[in-house]
């Protein structure tokens, strides 16, 4: 078993090296933030949107103390829900008729009011009166009742604490870390599918094959991939600190998830290799198989595919905790790192995700080792049934 | 039956060497129907230089394969160092594929270094010890180069050196002269026997008579996945009777009734096979009639007369016609 991780860890720390000490490195760690730069480039451009009114403008031709009434209304329902909840008002001519006015190219209003406050008239385009007919009848009803609306004040009573609140938010960060970590994989396990293609091709397989066991070799191509994915998510998630610190934020004033944070970020990172070594594991036996580049490229869709399935059964059980789907997700080795790491945001249990860790760790070896017995059988051309040897020592 | 090796981690270096470094005994290995190694004992003996000798397709590169562990065979039994698991020795065997392999971005000394942390040797070592083997072989200006801007033939080297940096016990090189010129054959030749002088077992394939008459003791030729012969060089040789070479002054007289009967004419000469009961006869005939010797030679056959005879013309022209392939190559 020690010459086993021995081997396994030349394998990796020449990987390792190789990827790390490249120059394309360097693209592979800035790539991810192009996206950052991008939301931030398009999000101020955004926000620069936003503030300019975008509020449909309807025209208001009623009698003039009826108008008048109408825009206080408006005015005074802005004042407590919000700017984007009603529409805008305009003064409009009472003639000529809303319809000839909306027909003139000068016209600045999607729809009119006319008639009067007890019977109003809203003309317009059916999808712009879909969306305005209710606004425009709150805003008659509380121009009508102008003189008697007063609004009730309300008592604040503040709590430390609101378990519903919390729960909210503890949803929240599991669902988050999920996400985070299924895109991370995603992202960066693919990667592997192509990882035994240098070796077929450039003919060091068999070099590797009588010197290690073709378990160290595939141990080995996993750790370095692990690695530097590490060293990748390292660097990301220091520069989005940064970023989150140099904005102002306060990380002690985030909700904390239902094992804490210290030991959730710890689950995360362990649920993170364990996913990227189930699915690695899984890409480095299929990748192994194939003879060509091109034999990899077209095996990437079809994985993804499967990915995103497992994800959604992931995130399904997140809503659903304590439910048959969600104990499935947790069981099934592939969907369970995603599934725990929401248990962890919501449940304040640890031992369960010892139990998932070691489950998941079983299967990584479980795959590796049949991955291992596929190569030899199909591209070694040796070994005989493969599942007979499932569980023999990997000495080759 | 040979015995089996009970433990699964590496063997000891300083375990006592067994009398045959590797051993094969009734090896078969096919490729679908295609028999490629069939039914093969072979015993290589410590310490000796061992060539296996056959045409491309013969089973050299399977049989190999088969010894060291890459390829498992379908029957038979194999032992490798005396274990029955080839890998479990790793750390004492080097091996060089027919297909070269490196990294094409990993400088020389490091890939030489890497092929020996494979092996068990720490990776300071083998760095020291690849810089060393490159500065000695007059290949100092390589050691920084990444093997992409290495010579095909320099490349070669540096494998064929990380092949041998963690000092091993037994040395297995496939075809290790193919595409190799003659200068860096005659190294290749030096380097070898300097490993045998120190004590390596050194078991190489080839399909090049003259290399396997030059290094080896002993050779098994291999033909249709058989071995057709196992046995030393002399051996193989004496297999064949030596030919002798007569040139007289006198061309015909009764002295002739002495040549043997399978005696052939050839520019000027008498050409036949030694006799079973000697030269004298024939000689006391030419002095009896006067017949005048102008030369007369006794010569051992080769390597590739004993090759002819024992895997057939067929074979020997095939091989023969891949050598001067490769050497316009």
């Amino acid at each position: 078993m020690r010459a086993l991780w021995r081997a396994a860890f030349v394998i990796a720390r020449r990987d390792f090296t190789a990827v790390v000490l490249s120059r394309t490195f360097i693209l592979f760690l800035l790539g991810p933030l192009l996206p950052i730069v991008i939301g931030f480039a398009f999000g101020g451009l955004g926000e620069r949107i936003s503030r300019s009114d975008l509020r449909p403008v309807v025209g208001v031709a009623l009698a003039p103390a009826e108008t008048a009434a109408m825009l206080r209304a408006q005015r005074g329902l802005t004042e407590r829900m919000g700017a984007d909840a009603l529409p805008r008002l305009q003064r409009t001519p009472l003639t000529p008729d809303p319809r000839a006015q909306l027909a003139d190219p000068d016209s600045q209003v999607v729809a009119i009011i006319s008639g009067s406050l007890t019977r109003p008239v809203l003309t317009g385009k059916p999808e712009d009166l879909d969306r305005l007919q209710g606004d425009v009848s709150l805003l008659a009803t509380a121009a009508l009742a102008e003189r008697t609306l007063r609004f009730v004040p309300v008592e604040r009573q503040e709590v430390a604490k609101s378990l519903g609140a919390q729960a909210q938010a503890q949803l929240l960060i599991g669902r988050a870390a999920q996400v985070v970590i299924f895109f991370l994989t995603i992202l960066l396990a693919g990667m592997i599918l192509s990882n035994l293609v240098e070796e077929k091709t450039n003919k060091i397989i068999e070099i590797l094959a009588t010197a290690v066991p073709i378990d160290a070799i595939f141990l080995g191509k996993l750790m370095a991939m692990l690695a530097m994915s590490l060293v990748g998510i390292a660097f990301w998630g220091g520069t989005a600190l940064a970023i989150f610190l140099a904005a102002g934020g306060q990380p002690a004033a985030l909700p904390a998830p239902a094992v804490g944070w210290p030991i959730f970020l710890a689950l995360a990172l362990a649920y993170f290799t364990m996913a990227y070594t189930l699915l690695g594991s899984l890409f480095l036996g299929i990748g192994a198989q194939a003879a060509t580049v091109r034999e990899v490229q077209t095996l990437n869709m079809p994985i993804t595919m499967g990915q995103m399935l497992i994800f959604f059964f992931a995130s399904y059980a997140v809503d659903h905790m304590g439910s048959p789907a969600e104990i499935a997700a947790c069981i099934f080795p592939f969907s369970s790192p995603f599934a725990m790491i929401a248990r962890a945001g919501q449940e304040a249990a640890v031992w369960p995700h010892l139990l998932a860790l070691l489950w998941q760790a079983a299967f990584v070896a479980l795959i590796i080792r049949v991955g291992v017995l596929l190569f030899r059988r199909h591209v070694m051309q040796s070994g005989g049934r493969w599942w007979k040897q499932l569980f023999r020592p990997a000495t080759g | 039956m040979i015995g089996d090796t009970p433990a699964s981690s590496p063997a000891p270096l300083t375990a006592p060497m067994p009398v045959f470094a590797v051993e094969g005994h009734g090896l078969v290995k096919t490729f679908g129907s295609f028999r490629a190694v069939d039914g093969v004992d072979i015993a290589v003996p410590t310490g000796a230089i061992y060539g296996i000798l056959g045409p491309n397709g013969a089973g050299k590169t399977t049989l190999l394969r088969t010894l060291l562990g890459i390829v498992d065979p379908d029957a038979g039994e194999r032992r490798l160092l005396g274990a029955s698991q080839p890998l479990r020795m790793a750390r004492q065997v080097g091996y060089l594929p027919e297909e070269r392999g490196l990294y094409p971005s990993m400088k020389a000394f490091e890939a030489i270094a890497f092929m020996g942390a494979l092996r068990g040797l720490p990776l300071a070592e083998g760095r020291r010890r690849a810089k060393a083997l490159l500065e000695d072989h007059g290949m100092g200006a390589a050691i920084a180069k990444p093997i992409r801007q290495l010579s095909k033939g320099m490349a070669q080297t540096v494998q064929l050196f990380g092949t041998i940096v963690h000092e091993p016990r037994l040395i297995v090189l496939d075809e290790p002269f193919s595409g190799l010129d003659a200068i860096n054959q005659e190294k290749l030749e030096a380097l070898i026997r300097e490993q045998a002088r120190r004590g390596v077992t050194i078991l190489f394939s080839t399909h090049v008579i003259a290399h396997a008459e030059r290094l080896c003791e002993r050779v098994a030729i291999i033909a249709g996945g058989r071995i057709r012969f196992d046995g030393t060089v002399s051996a193989a040789r004496d297999r064949l009777q030596p030919q002798v070479r007569l040139r007289t002054r006198a061309t015909d007289g009764a002295w002739r009734r002495a040549l043997p009967p399978d005696t052939m004419a050839q520019e000027g000469a008498w050409h036949f096979a030694l006799p079973a009961e000697g030269i004298e006869p024939l000689l006391r005939a030419l002095i009896d009639d006067r017949a005048g010797i102008e030369s007369l030679s006794i010569e051992r056959p080769g390597l590739h007369d004993a090759f002819v005879a024992i895997a057939g013309e067929a074979v020997a022209r095939q091989m023969r016609e891949e050598a001067g392939k490769e050497a316009r190559a």
